[in-house]
């Protein structure tokens, strides 16, 4: 679980801070561990003629597909940590889906402001406002107030290929 | 376990320019969605306190590529079935690449389609070179078999000609309908069929609802006009009655009537004076206006010689002319 952004985000940080501790920077394994995932949905017809939503390999995928980015999250410290805070940046080729979380915390406005979507507008380009709409949504974000030690989770947004 | 390395500084600057990578990407807005080929890639990044000491992580990126989607829509740019008479006629199509990568189609036109009173013969398929939306021989590219579009942009429109010839043996107001069918090369199917590897950059390429593939009608109204002509003749002897005799006079009306659908052209009415008879000079008119006898400016010459003609031109459909003249019995 080594990703180049997160090789170069150890080396700096043991470089800045500790540059008396090389080790550091090779058995930094994170704490904290953060895995994406992404599935596609996909509807498939039962032999009884019956239609369910199955979760797939993204192996084929188009425009109006729809996909659910995973997160799952592990605190694999001996302590609890707090704020915990994910963002995700939705990939411009994404829309929000409508059946997301009503509850979401979402921004419309590249993370600058912050809330569910429902409270939120957006500016059209003549510089009037209108309601927020799933497909103006910039980013999602959930807030956790702490994970306990050991503990872990996962976190979901559905969107639509645009 | 060795102690994280800490630093604030570093950590705030990852996490504001992670903040960002969403918002400065536009979306594309398309008609058959994001471009094939095009990258989605999904990374959440986490901040949190251990501690007291605020921390950021980011997760690994999830890529996966827009595959190509094979959609394409066909239709008719005339207004109304095209009013033809027999020969020539140049039927006008729009054929857009409904889908998300390029593509190019296959056309074929088929004249032999239910219910036509008479089928045209489809002499090509051309496209529209010079995007001026009308045939132009000699400059508008004649696709050769198989008939295959160049490779179209998503979104990109194409206008297509179907040249006909109508038949000599259709008549007038009958209706002919040509269906020009357009397929996407990579292949077509019932949607979601998809052709492995066939796609963009090697992606694949799936038939999106159209079914990569469509039908538009043209039509064709047959506009003949006809010519009818009538001729009668009163006769008016020396006596006040009406027998021929030696000095009756007699004249004769031509009717010429137009009917059907369009226009005549080229009309021109001629008769000989009959014998035993002399024209009476000065006598030709055409709808009650004398006409010179002379071979002038106006519209008729008339001899004892050569007999009458009269030029009427070009006549729409519905429109009668009379010309008249007298003769004298010898």
């Amino acid at each position: 679980m080594k990703s180049p952004s997160k090789l170069i985000f150890a080396l700096a940080a043991a470089a800045l801070a500790l540059p008396a501790l090389p080790a550091a920077a090779q058995t930094n394994a994170n704490q904290v561990e953060l895995t994406g995932d992404v599935k596609a949905v996909k509807i498939v017809t039962d032999a009884d003629g019956k239609e369910r939503t199955e979760l797939v390999a993204p192996t084929t995928i188009v425009p109006g597909d729809r996909l659910v980015f995973g997160t799952d999250y592990a605190n694999h410290s001996a302590e609890a940590v707090t704020n915990f805070t994910v963002t995700n940046p939705l990939p411009a080729a994404v829309r929000l889906a409508p059946d997301a979380d009503p509850a979401l915390e979402v921004s419309v406005d590249g993370g600058k402001t912050w809330g569910v979507l429902a409270a939120l507008s957006a500016t059209n380009s003549d510089g009037t406002t209108r309601p927020a709409a799933h497909a103006d949504v910039t980013h999602v974000r959930w807030v956790l107030a702490s994970i306990a030690p050991g503990a872990s989770g996962r976190l979901t947004y559905p969107a639509i290929i645009r | 376990m060795i102690t994280y390395a800490r630093s604030k500084t570093a950590f705030a600057t990852i996490s504001v320019s992670a903040l960002l990578i969403g918002a400065s990407l536009s979306a594309p807005a398309m008609a058959g969605g994001v471009t094939a080929g095009t990258l989605i890639e999904n990374t959440a990044v986490a901040s949190y306190d251990e501690g007291g000491t605020p921390r950021t992580i980011n997760s690994n990126t999830v890529t996966v590529r827009v595959d190509e989607l094979l959609d394409v829509t066909l239709s008719s740019l005339d207004p109304g079935p095209v009013a033809a008479r027999p020969g020539a006629a140049v039927l006008t199509f729009e054929l857009t690449n409904q889908g998300n990568g390029p593509e190019a189609f296959r056309l074929l036109a088929n004249p032999a389609v239910a219910g036509n009173d008479f089928d045209v013969v489809v002499r090509a398929v051309a496209i529209d070179s010079n995007g001026n939306g009308t045939y132009d021989e000699g400059v508008d590219e004649i696709l050769t078999a198989p008939q295959t579009t160049a490779v179209l942009a998503p979104d990109e429109e194409l206008t297509v000609f179907v040249l006909v010839t109508l038949p000599e043996g259709a008549s007038d107001t009958q209706t002919s309908n040509v269906a020009l069918n357009a397929e996407a090369v990579t292949g077509t199917g019932t949607p979601g069929t998809a052709f492995d590897g066939a796609g963009v950059d090697g992606g694949d390429a799936i038939v999106g609802t159209t079914g990569a593939q469509a039908v538009a009608r043209g039509a064709l109204v047959n506009t003949r006009a006809s010519v009818a002509l009538v001729k009668s003749v009163s006769l008016r002897d020396p006596f006040g009655g009406t027998s021929a005799v030696p000095g009756t006079i007699a004249t004769f009306t031509i009717q010429a009537e137009v009917s059907g659908t369009g226009t005549v052209a080229n009309l021109t009415v001629t008769d000989a004076i009959p014998e035993g008879t002399t024209y009476a000079p000065g006598t030709l008119a055409l709808d009650g206006t004398a006409l010179s006898d002379a071979a002038d400016g106006d519209a008729g010459t008339a001899s004892d010689a050569q007999g009458i003609a009269v030029t009427l031109g070009s006549l729409p459909a519905d429109t009668r002319r009379s010309i008249t003249f007298d003769v004298v019995v010898d």
